[in-house]
């Protein structure tokens, strides 16, 4: 058995390979739902139910969707151009330790759109800056960014720690490690009543928007693009490969930035150290899943928020530990990483 | 200052050292194994929760300690073919195979962990290895509490520095594998198969990063909770890189690290004032830092990273 490389990449077996993915994964962890004793079609259902059965479970799974369309563009932007970013998690808690610390008093006397606005701004610059230090590290060093955004991430979350308890500790929490909550004149107004959905989705999806015209119809865009497919060959052609590869390190640590800034003046209002339940690292998942398309992400965000908003009901009403999620995800990767060789690659004899 | 020098010149401080250190030296030589011959293994951090979890879990269930660590080896293997077979065989990209690994092995290890054990307000305990008393050379001041009281997996840590270290320079099996992560199209030409070695290596390589996770839950912790690994991972990755993949260095470096580790864990209790975060984060500031001092030397596998497919160039 041997690999061939396919002339050209079809568009629907790019469509068809994330939905086989899915597929498999669900099939494989079937298996693991049987183990607890527990019908795999009577738990989908349930997770199904948890994630759309009412007004307030769909408001919820866009809630949780929300963040995840940025930290999945996030990473989509950043292995488009082979940047390795790793550290989504930390540039989104750096995000929203930066809108819950300007934002609880220096914004006052703004109008509350303006205000919104630079905390966004200010947020994104803090996730890009963050981003920017690995990927000068690896221009001027030769430093793989993975193992150093990795490393980021435990860095920023004790720093957060730092200062939830000390600086920007909120004295009214009787005690709690939360930092001070932004004003409440600058939350993100709802997009459904009476639910946590808020306008943050608008803004997500806004900037998957942005990403797409900006890969497809920029110089910058196209000179990203070739950065990931062959840096050489990119190089050869006279793309500025350093100014490149900062460029798209701000960018991408600004959307995670984003992420994190969205979090705080939508749904929570303060920071605490267990903000995200990881979605800078599910990011990668939501990125891969979309093999790295920009409207992609949206798709696949809201899969990756449907199977953890449904999972936390379906634990519920069936005692099936919630960590199926991470399972299934998981498996959704590898499986679509598989199915993406076979999208690139035809198997002979 | 005084305080300072008093921590150093305390034997429990080096005793801790090597204790610290264990999980590091079995974590680095696994990583510098497959790298070596030319895989990234980013599935570490997930292969030392599983390798923490199945061998907790088998001591849990009534096996001996020497039993539960086996298992957990078997259970890194397994969790390293799988990357293997992604990475290897199919020639997919390292970084995301090695990231999903991570991620899957640590959450099927926290699934299996809460769907097999009653976890109430603690999460239970096994009874875990306990320090050597070795005859004569325990009593010895000071080098018997640091060097002969050691547990046994730590001894074995060491040992298998130098089987790696021995295997990789002076057998032919070391040879080939090298030249696998320098240029497997020569190993190809020598009528090995650079397939076999390299998901050889990543399956041995898995085997020991599972025996460091392992350490943790039947050494140091004596439990499992989950994210109990904490990047000590990904700072193994770190300290491959600031061993230039040799495998002398990469037991200092872990040496070197732990006692950053454990000096820090004792000036915590000494100094006022300081946020305890500041000392839980040098040990991430000081991989990255290692990192940049050494990378402009660094001498990387020629191969490492690049999938093999038979008459590619």
């Amino acid at each position: 058995m041997r690999f061939e490389r396919r002339a050209d990449v079809s568009v629907p077996a790019l469509l068809v390979a994330p939905l086989a993915a899915v597929l498999v994964s669900l099939a494989l962890c079937a298996g693991l739902i049987l183990a607890a004793g527990v019908s795999p079609l009577t738990a989908y259902a349930e997770m199904l139910r948890g994630a759309y059965g009412s007004r307030l479970a769909v408001t919820e799974t866009f809630t949780r969707a929300s963040p995840l369309i940025l930290t999945g563009l996030a990473a989509a932007v950043a292995f488009r151009a082979r940047l390795w970013n790793i550290g989504g998690e930390g540039q989104l808690y750096m995000g929203a330790l930066v809108t819950a610390g300007l934002g609880h008093s220096m914004m006052s006397g703004l109008p509350a759109p303006l205000a919104v606005a630079l905390l966004m701004t200010a947020s994104m610059a803090a996730g890009a800056a963050l981003l920017a230090g690995p990927a000068l590290l690896r221009l001027r060093f030769g430093v793989d960014e993975v193992v150093t955004t990795l490393l980021m991430n435990f860095i920023v979350i004790l720093f957060v720690g730092l200062m939830v308890e000390g600086p920007l500790k909120d004295p009214m929490a009787f005690g709690w490690p939360q930092s001070v909550p932004v004003a409440a004149g600058l939350r993100l107004p709802d997009l459904v009543p009476r639910s946590r959905l808020h306008v943050g989705l608008v803004v997500a999806l806004l900037a998957v928007a942005v990403v797409w015209v900006v890969q497809m119809r920029t110089v910058f865009g196209a000179e990203s693009r070739a950065a990931g497919l062959n840096p050489r060959a990119a190089a050869f052609a006279g793309v500025p490969m350093g100014r490149t590869l900062m460029l798209v390190a701000c960018l991408s640590g600004g959307l995670a930035g984003l992420a994190g800034s969205i979090e705080v003046l939508g749904p929570t209002g303060y920071v605490t150290t267990n903000l995200s339940p990881g979605f800078g690292y599910a990011g990668i998942v939501v990125a891969m899943l979309a093999a790295l398309h920009p409207v992609g992400v949206v798709g696949a965000a809201v899969f990756v928020a449907t199977v953890f908003v449904g999972a936390d009901a379906m634990s519920r009403a069936t005692g099936v530990p919630s960590f199926i999620a991470d399972v299934i995800m998981s498996v959704s990767l590898l499986s679509m990483l598989t199915a993406l060789l076979f999208t690139t690659y035809r198997v002979r004899r | 200052m005084s305080e300072a020098i008093e921590i150093l010149t305390s034997a429990s401080l080096w005793a801790a050292v090597l204790r610290i250190a264990t999980p590091l030296i079995f974590g680095v030589l696994g990583a510098l194994l497959c790298e070596r011959a030319g895989v990234l293994n980013l599935g570490i951090e997930g292969i030392m929760t599983a390798g923490a979890m199945v061998g907790w879990l088998a001591v849990y269930w009534g096996a001996d300690l020497w039993t539960g660590l086996l298992l957990a080896v078997m259970a890194g293997m397994l969790t390293g073919l799988l990357h293997a077979l992604l990475t290897v065989s199919l020639g997919l990209s390292q970084h995301v195979s090695g990231l999903g690994i991570t991620l899957f092995a640590s959450a099927l290890s926290y699934y299996l962990y809460r769907l097999w054990v009653v976890v109430g307000d603690l999460p239970p305990t096994i009874t875990a290895f306990t320090p050597l008393h070795i005859p004569v050379l325990s009593d010895l001041p000071f080098v018997g509490e640091v060097l002969f009281s050691q547990m046994a997996p730590t001894y074995l840590a060491l040992v298998s520095v130098g089987v790696v270290a021995w295997v990789l320079a002076r057998t032919p099996l070391g040879l080939a594998l090298r030249m696998t992560g320098e240029n497997p199209h020569a190993v190809e030409a020598q009528g090995l198969n650079p397939l076999a070695l390299r998901i050889g290596a990543v399956v041995a390589g898995s085997g020991l990063m599972a025996l460091g996770g392992a350490f943790l839950t039947m050494a140091t912790f004596n439990s499992f909770f989950p994210s109990l690994v904490q990047g000590r991972g990904w700072i193994c990755i770190a300290l491959v890189i600031f061993a230039s993949w040799r495998p002398g260095k990469a037991l200092l470096g872990a040496l070197l690290f732990a006692f950053f580790d454990a000096f820090q864990l004792r000036l915590q209790t000494v100094v006022d004032g300081v946020p305890y975060q500041l000392f839980l984060m040098a040990p991430f500031v000081l991989s990255i830092v290692a990192l940049v001092l050494v990378a402009r030397r660094a001498r990387v596998p020629e191969a490492l990273m690049q999938p093999y497919r038979r008459g590619e160039r």
